[in-house]
């Protein structure tokens, strides 16, 4: 997959939390890549490794209670490798992150303005009327009203979508090649959802840059992806171009999530379809074997490989073992 | 902001005046007339009966407490019985040794209290927390007497490195460079006990704000910044973690003020606090009155100054 576009290349990723003396992999076996000037999507439900991954790659898990094994590579350099300090050159001028909820990420006590200045101090070399003009810039850019009544603002006095430009342009002040972008609308009314997804997209188109885009919503993603990576139980089970990944779904969990949420081929008064069971928690995840095959236990155990890889069926698009081969949605027979 | 200093302010004159309402109805209870202890017990009891009246002794009593505001107002607070001097001559000078003395005590406590909370509550867990730890119980345990003889007795016994009794030299010539050198000087070990004494409820709320606030987003969005680990602490962390000590640093100071009522005795440190306690064993009401009423107002203005503090550091709290 590697080319010479490729921003960012996960190779083999590991990444487990520590309970007591052992630790548990929240995220198994991950390689995934990210180029230039694109979105890359992973999807899935919570708890299923997607933000751990995230903060893995901007390298934000604590050293003391994670253990992260394989490869993040960035333009050649393993990051997982780094120390601190030169971790720390990196955040925020090549990767920088935008997180969930606006207002906790968002310093209280800190003026609008001296949140976004301190980007810029810590990766470049401009002097303070500079630095006043690149925040007016990003405050403009990230489409806030007023910018120079706003810097001088405090974050409770603004509103929920205002908040989320600061953050995305805290984000966006180094022009860094890599945003990940965690849950980004989340905690957002929906008509500033898609404001806020436009103004993201917006922003990738202008600086070309690479974006991960982490979501449970898969309304955002058929929006704003080029391409999905759908995660369940910490692993990578489908990925593909999102036109593909909607139109051709292969893995039973992806078909699944898509036929759980509501379309037009749905008639009214037809009851959704509900995933049974739930993700098991990490020390109780089945290290063996295809881990959706409990949620689908109408699918005959001959179906699910012993030990299940992602593999390319299609240029570029992957699915994990050969259960798709067999799955059917329960009541309905085999295609 | 001023508006918050405004508004706060106002808000005092209530506080002072049920305050002034509070020390006078106490002062009504307390038994003696204004003549007690000046007036010759020999002299006829209808010629004191007439003085009393004179005096105002069986007006009304809200006549009386206006008399007495009056008069307050005016820095009047009558005279000393025991001492035969007016109220105000007796206090003042040893109000200004109690307020130095509680300053010096403030700024020990902060001193003490806010690296030993910042880097408990950053390296949680680890020898120093458990030390800080450790610390905290003695320090807040530990009866002022005990703690202010055992530093008179290592520093100023043993090593010798502080007088231990006194708030001014004797000999120095008043008014010259030495002499107030040496009036800062007796501060300190008073100062440093008091100071210490103080220290445990600052140093433990500061601790815990630190650990609770380096889970928060913002902690973690200052990191994807590229914010070095020590300005993540000292500007991050500490500005937020600071907020409830910041709403007691009026508090620790009039409590100081109060509480150095025991060290000012230990150290023969001439102030309000031994005068106090002076007062109270020769039943010298009217200081005792002035006495109450003065520490009910610098409590008062303590959290006045609370809140004006609070206003500066948190901006949520200001009234735009």
């Amino acid at each position: 997959m590697a080319t010479d576009n490729t921003l960012i290349e996960v190779n083999n990723l590991n990444v487990g939390f520590r309970f007591g003396d052992e630790y548990y992999n929240a995220v198994e076996d991950v390689s995934i890549s990210l180029a230039k000037n694109e979105i890359l999507a992973i999807v899935g439900e919570s708890g299923c490794g997607k933000s751990t991954l995230a903060t893995a790659i901007i390298g934000l898990h604590d050293p003391h209670n994670t253990r992260i094994e394989g490869e993040i590579l960035y333009n050649g350099l393993d990051l997982t490798k780094l120390n601190e300090k030169l971790y720390n050159r990196l955040r925020g001028n090549d990767i920088s992150m935008i997180f969930q909820d606006p207002l906790g990420s968002l310093n209280p006590v800190m003026t609008i303005y001296k949140q976004i200045e301190e980007s810029l101090i810590y990766h470049t070399k401009l002097n303070d009327k500079e630095r006043y003009d690149r925040v007016l810039e990003l405050l403009n850019q990230v489409g806030i009203p007023k910018p120079e009544r706003v810097m001088k603002q405090y974050p409770h006095e603004l509103s929920g979508g205002m908040r989320q430009r600061v953050v995305i342009a805290i984000a966006l002040a180094n022009k860094p090649p890599v945003i990940i972008a965690d849950e980004p609308t989340t905690a957002l009314d929906v008509t500033i959802q898609a404001q806020i997804l436009d103004l993201m997209k917006d922003i990738q188109e202008e600086t070309e840059s690479g974006i991960i885009l982490i979501t449970h919503d898969l309304g955002v993603v058929a929006e704003t992806a080029d391409r999905v990576a759908v995660m369940y139980a910490g692993q990578i089970v489908e990925e593909a171009p999102v036109d593909v990944l909607f139109t051709d779904p292969k893995h039973p969990y992806t078909r699944s999530l898509l036929n759980s949420i509501p379309n037009e081929l749905h008639e009214d008064g037809e009851e959704l379809h509900v995933i049974q069971g739930t993700v098991p928690s990490l020390q109780n995840l089945p290290r063996k074997g295809d881990r959706f095959r409990d949620r689908i236990p109408w699918i005959p155990d001959e179906a699910f490989d012993e030990d299940p890889i992602l593999h390319e069926i299609a240029p570029g698009h992957k699915v994990r073992g050969n259960s798709w081969k067999y799955f059917h949605f329960e009541g309905e027979e085999m295609e | 902001m001023w508006k918050t200093v405004v508004r706060r302010l106002i808000i005092m004159i209530p506080q002072i005046i049920l305050l002034s309402m509070l020390v006078f109805t106490v002062a009504h209870f307390m038994p003696g007339d204004p003549f007690t202890g000046i007036i010759d017990p020999n002299v006829d009891a209808a010629r004191l009966e007439e003085l009393r009246r004179a005096a105002g002794y069986y007006d009304p009593l809200h006549v009386q407490y206006f008399r007495w505001v009056g008069n307050a107002l005016q820095g009047d607070f009558g005279r000393s019985f025991a001492q035969k001097v007016p109220v105000t001559t007796l206090i003042g000078a040893r109000a200004m040794n109690s307020i130095r003395l509680g300053i010096v005590s403030t700024v020990f406590t902060y001193a003490i209290a806010l690296p030993f909370g910042m880097l408990s509550g950053r390296y949680n867990n680890s020898w120093f927390d458990r030390f800080v730890m450790i610390y905290n119980y003695v320090s807040y345990a530990i009866p002022t007497f005990v703690l202010a003889l055992l530093f008179i007795y290592i520093f100023g016994y043993q090593l010798q490195w502080f007088p231990t009794r006194g708030s001014a030299s004797p000999v120095i010539p008043k008014g010259t460079a030495p002499y107030y050198w040496d009036m800062f000087y007796r501060l300190l070990l008073p100062g440093f006990t008091a100071g210490i004494l103080g220290t445990a409820t600052t140093t433990q709320t500061l601790r815990n704000e630190v650990i609770d606030a380096k889970t928060q987003d913002y902690v973690r969005t200052a990191r994807s910044k590229g914010v070095p680990e020590n300005v993540i602490y000292n500007k991050h962390i500490f500005r937020n973690a600071f907020l409830p000590i910041a709403s007691s640093i009026g508090f620790i100071f009039s409590g100081l003020l109060n509480g150095s009522v025991f060290i000012e005795r230990i150290f023969a440190f001439n102030g309000m606090g031994d005068l106090f306690i002076t007062s109270i064993t020769s039943r010298d009401y009217s200081v005792v009155i002035t006495l109450v009423l003065f520490y009910g107002v610098i409590s008062i203005i303590g959290s006045l100054v609370s809140d004006i503090v609070l206003s500066l550091v948190d901006p949520r709290i200001r009234i735009e």
